[in-house]
């Protein structure tokens, strides 16, 4: 009996609407119909979960305001002072990642956050964001983050190589990291239904086995949106405070 | 050795990045543990370092994974 697993047919993209503009392929896809699944859900916790505006929280007033006050806490803790102005930039990230997570948790759903393209979009966009508000705070003063204080001159011609290439990878391992993770959970998640629909009775184990596996999953899509939020804060407070 | 078996072999090898992310995570919630039993009070503060450190530590395994998956299905 042979195994047919297409464990990694779950990531493949299919055009819902085809539409082509003049040569370019702009159809609307499966990850875009679960980004666009993700805004709508956010806008609607936000917006209609604070309709009321009750001075005594009904429960998704309670669970809007927990998620600002979350991220609103993150930034100040982790960014310092001046970070206030970048508060709704982290808390899209945050949010956007989360949900996208969970979204994919939904069985036979697509996972945005497991396109290399998408986590790289968002790392991208911290990245060069954090370098911009780093040279117009700074100027050419920003170099000194390379430049660690009290370093003799012989160990820098060692040392601001090293710190210039851990600056300059951030984006690949910010969006790796996301990647990775909800790449290998779900690519697990696949593999071990796979030998749940191939053997008899003995199939209680890998669903049991998936069972755990989805259940750490969810723990790992809240923890993956916290870190991707709160390493874009830390990369910020080095850009605006230069330590 | 023709292609295909050389990037099973290779993926395989890279997986044993995965060791590393492994004794990172147990290091990590190990001293979660050590430090709560000694201060129970300081737990509030020290988790959030304690998940922060985890998915760090992790990161770096999953590279290795990446990498896998990059010698598997992109060369």
């Amino acid at each position: 009996m042979a195994l047919e697993l297409h464990p990694l047919e779950q990531f493949k993209i299919e055009p819902l609407i085809p539409l082509h503009i003049g040569g370019l392929d702009l159809s609307y896809t499966n990850a875009a119909l679960f980004m666009t699944a993700a805004v709508v859900l956010i806008t609607a916790l936000l917006v209609l979960g604070t309709r009321r505006g009750a001075l005594v929280p009904s429960r998704w007033q309670s669970v809007a305001e927990m998620s600002y006050e979350f991220v609103a806490d993150m930034v100040e803790t982790n960014a310092g002072h001046g970070a206030e102005p970048y508060f709704p930039f982290v808390f899209t990230l945050f949010m956007f990642v989360l949900f996208a997570n969970f979204l994919g948790l939904i069985p036979y759903s697509f996972t945005v956050t497991s396109q290399i393209i998408v986590t790289f979009a968002l790392a991208a966009a911290v990245f060069i964001g954090v370098t911009i508000i780093g040279f117009v705070k700074h100027g050419a003063h920003f170099l000194r983050l390379f430049v660690p204080e009290g370093v003799p001159i012989v160990l820098l011609l060692l040392l601001v190589p090293i710190e210039l290439l851990s600056y300059f990878i951030r984006p690949f391992t910010l969006s790796i990291r996301l990647f990775a993770n909800m790449l290998a959970g779900h690519t697990m998640l696949a593999i071990f239904g796979g030998f749940a629909a191939s053997v008899g009775l003995l199939a209680i184990l890998p669903v049991a086995l998936d069972v755990a596996i989805l259940a750490l999953e969810v723990l790992v899509a809240a923890l993956q949106a916290y870190v991707f939020a709160i390493l874009t804060c830390l990369y910020l407070r080095d850009a605006l405070h230069l330590h | 050795m023709d292609l295909a078996s050389a990037k099973m072999i290779g993926a395989g090898l890279a997986c044993i990045a995965l060791v590393g992310a492994g004794i990172g995570i147990g290091n990590v919630f190990s001293a979660l543990i050590s430090a709560v039993a000694r201060n129970p009070a300081a737990q509030a503060q020290v988790q959030p370092f304690a998940f922060l450190g985890f998915a760090l530590a992790e990161a770096t395994g999953l590279f290795g994974l990446a990498i896998a998956f990059l010698i598997l299905f992109v060369f």
